[in-house]
């Protein structure tokens, strides 16, 4: 007698026949079904809820009914792998649908003014009563205070990263990584008003004839000190992804160190550094309270990122939504749709461009 | 032009951890030397010591004295990245770079170090290739990722890239550690050819291998794990595989230790 055998006599290791039974589909559908209609009746009879209810109530009695039958038909191990792929489905689904739903309201709402309207003029001289308008001006805006930013906080992101990863080391490049995770946490207003005693009113008057001044280049700095850390971080742990052997076989051809991360380093970890940006860069994109506090919002269009006040397409959507005109929600959806719009264009064409670079073939 | 290399009660230690003690050994142009022993005795922290590529490791350190053709390469004046354009090195685990295509891995080292001339590098893939028996195999597709071949293949061309920069020395690491027999009798001939041209010393667990390529053989063992790595014996091959002095050399080939 094995030991296996004397210690645990119901498990059977070596069964005589390794065939099981299978539940039909018909079944699964049947169960399905009947879980919705006792989740209706529970639900409607005691009118306690509308279909939103019946179908929450229907997955976790098809849940439960699933494990009941197939359990008689399968066995128990059988019924439980199915069991739990089912509620891997439900949570997939689950996670979809908002994205769903945000997408098709987007394009739902939004799509009444994809007019030449909107993406040719601002919204100077446009009273209460005028339907027309259009985001121009925050389009011009967003390009340039994320550009900007993006300018700014790349190169100083990756040197960073570059640092911690490949020369850092001791107390100095601890304290760097400590403030890094602290900098991640900071909410965008107190970014914003950073900014806007620092930068607005101490530094840009010595620009202004000591006037302090609005400006889009305010706004990419604060926009600038949330991207970096997401960007000095996503490239640190893409960088220690890139194999030591890597380093030391160019080390062992003669190549100095700079010259091994600028040529080895760098492009192998390139497809992972280029998401880390973009991530920043929709980031970005989306905030809305440090243009406020810096750049003002302006209703016209000003190309100018250093001088007066600039508008961008996140607060565009915040002003219009808040606006008591009947025709400024139909601006804010679609100002909201170019919005992602942009940020999809932008880092479907960053995507290309880090394969493109890259050899696949 | 291949150059001697002579070793004086080289330790080199990580931290405070000695992993070898005072190893003393002189490597003669155009020899091939092959290092064994237990796992864990040294060999290859030693192999890594010759071209500077212990200190790569945080708190790594050495002491001793590593001359090649006399000079102290351990010198404070030395420019290290000239140590190891001097004293190439071949790994255990073949490491092509990813990003770039056969053509382009193999002369790595030349474009990484400022030749540009497209008849230069022309050339020099083609006759490093050749050299490291890689050639007919991949002459057609240079333009592929080097990281698409066989392991066999990807060795090779790590080998080729080794040599087209011509150093003096070439150190290998276990080169035939993760291949095939066939792969493996491929690059015991490509270093009977290299032989010709460079000092070659190889780090091996296979002790047929030692045999069979190497004109020395150094044994390295250790007492008990924590203890600094030792060089037991060093002599002609043909000697310690046949009439080694030290019992200990003699138990390890007959495969009475470790």
């Amino acid at each position: 007698m094995s030991l296996l055998e004397r210690e645990s006599a119901g498990v059977v290791m070596t069964p005589d026949n390794i065939r099981t039974k299978h539940m039909p589909l018909l079944v699964n559908l049947g169960i399905a079904l009947a879980a919705l209609a006792v989740a209706a009746a529970v639900v409607f009879g005691a009118s306690i809820g509308n279909w939103v209810l019946v179908v929450a109530l229907g997955v976790v009695f098809y849940l439960v009914g699933l494990q009941i039958v197939a359990g008689r038909i399968e066995g128990r191990r059988a019924a439980r792998d199915r069991m739990w792929k089912t509620l891997i489905y439900a949570a997939c689904v689950l996670a979809i649908l908002p994205l769903a739903s945000v997408v098709w309201t987007l394009v739902s709402k939004g799509a009444s003014r994809l007019d030449g309207d909107f993406f040719g003029s601002s919204m100077n001289n446009i009273g209460a009563r005028d339907p027309d308008g259009g985001a121009y001006h925050a389009i011009i805006g967003t390009l340039e205070q994320v550009g900007i930013a993006t300018l700014i906080a790349v190169p100083l992101g990756v040197l960073g990263a570059i640092y911690l990863v490949e020369y850092g080391r001791g107390k100095f490049a601890t304290t760097v990584r400590f403030f890094v995770d602290v900098m991640t946490g900071i909410p965008s207003i107190v970014a914003g008003l950073f900014i806007l005693s620092f930068w607005v009113l101490i530094v840009s008057p010595w620009f202004n004839n000591g006037t302090p001044r609005f400006s889009g280049f305010a706004a990419s700095l604060a926009l600038t000190v949330l991207m970096l850390p997401t960007i000095v971080r996503s490239t640190e742990e893409m960088l220690r992804l890139v194999p030591g052997p890597l380093r030391e076989g160019a080390y062992a051809l003669g190549v100095p160190q700079w010259k091994t991360i600028l040529k080895v380093v760098l492009p192998t970890a390139l497809p992972g550094i280029v998401t880390g940006v973009m991530l920043a860069v929709a980031r970005a994109a989306g905030e809305t309270a440090p243009v406020l506090l810096v750049a003002g919002g302006a209703a016209s269009i000003n190309f100018d990122p250093f001088a007066g006040g600039q508008q961008s397409l996140s607060l565009f959507v915040y002003q219009q939504a808040g606006d008591a005109s009947r025709y400024a929600p139909a601006r804010a959806w679609t100002a909201a749709l170019t919005l992602v719009a942009i940020v999809l264009v932008l880092t479907i064409a960053a995507k290309l461009l880090a394969r493109r670079t890259s050899l696949s073939k | 032009m291949a150059k001697r290399i002579e070793a004086s009660n080289v330790s080199s230690y990580y931290g405070s951890f000695k992993a070898i003690d005072s190893v003393s050994m002189t490597v003669e142009p155009k020899t091939i030397t092959a290092l064994i022993g237990p796992s864990g005795c040294g060999k290859s922290t030693f192999l890594r010591s010759i071209n500077r590529m212990h200190e790569v490791l945080p708190n790594a350190r050495i002491e001793g004295s590593l001359t090649i053709d006399d000079q102290n390469i351990y010198d404070p004046d030395v420019d290290v990245t000239a140590v190891r354009r001097l004293i190439g090195m071949v790994f255990q685990r073949p490491n092509p770079f990813p990003t770039m295509s056969i053509y382009e891995n193999a002369v790595a080292g030349l474009k990484l170090n400022g030749v540009k001339k497209k008849s230069v590098l022309d050339d020099a893939a083609e006759q490093s290739l050749k050299a490291a028996n890689l050639w007919n195999e991949v002459k057609d597709r240079l333009g592929r990722p080097g990281a698409g071949l066989s392991g066999g293949q990807q060795q090779r061309l790590c080998i080729a890239r080794t040599i087209a920069v011509e150093p003096q020395v070439v150190l290998m690491d276990e080169p035939c550690s993760a291949l095939d027999p066939i792969s493996t009798l491929a690059i015991e001939d490509l270093m009977f050819k290299l032989k010709d041209r460079f000092t070659i010393i190889i780090v091996t667990h296979n002790m047929q291998q030692a045999a069979r390529v190497s004109d020395k053989t150094g044994f390295f063992s250790i007492d008990k794990t924590g203890d600094p790595g030792r060089l037991i014996e060093y002599d002609d091959t043909q000697k310690i595989f046949s009439n080694p002095t030290e019992k200990k050399t003699e138990d390890y080939i007959t495969g009475r230790f470790g």
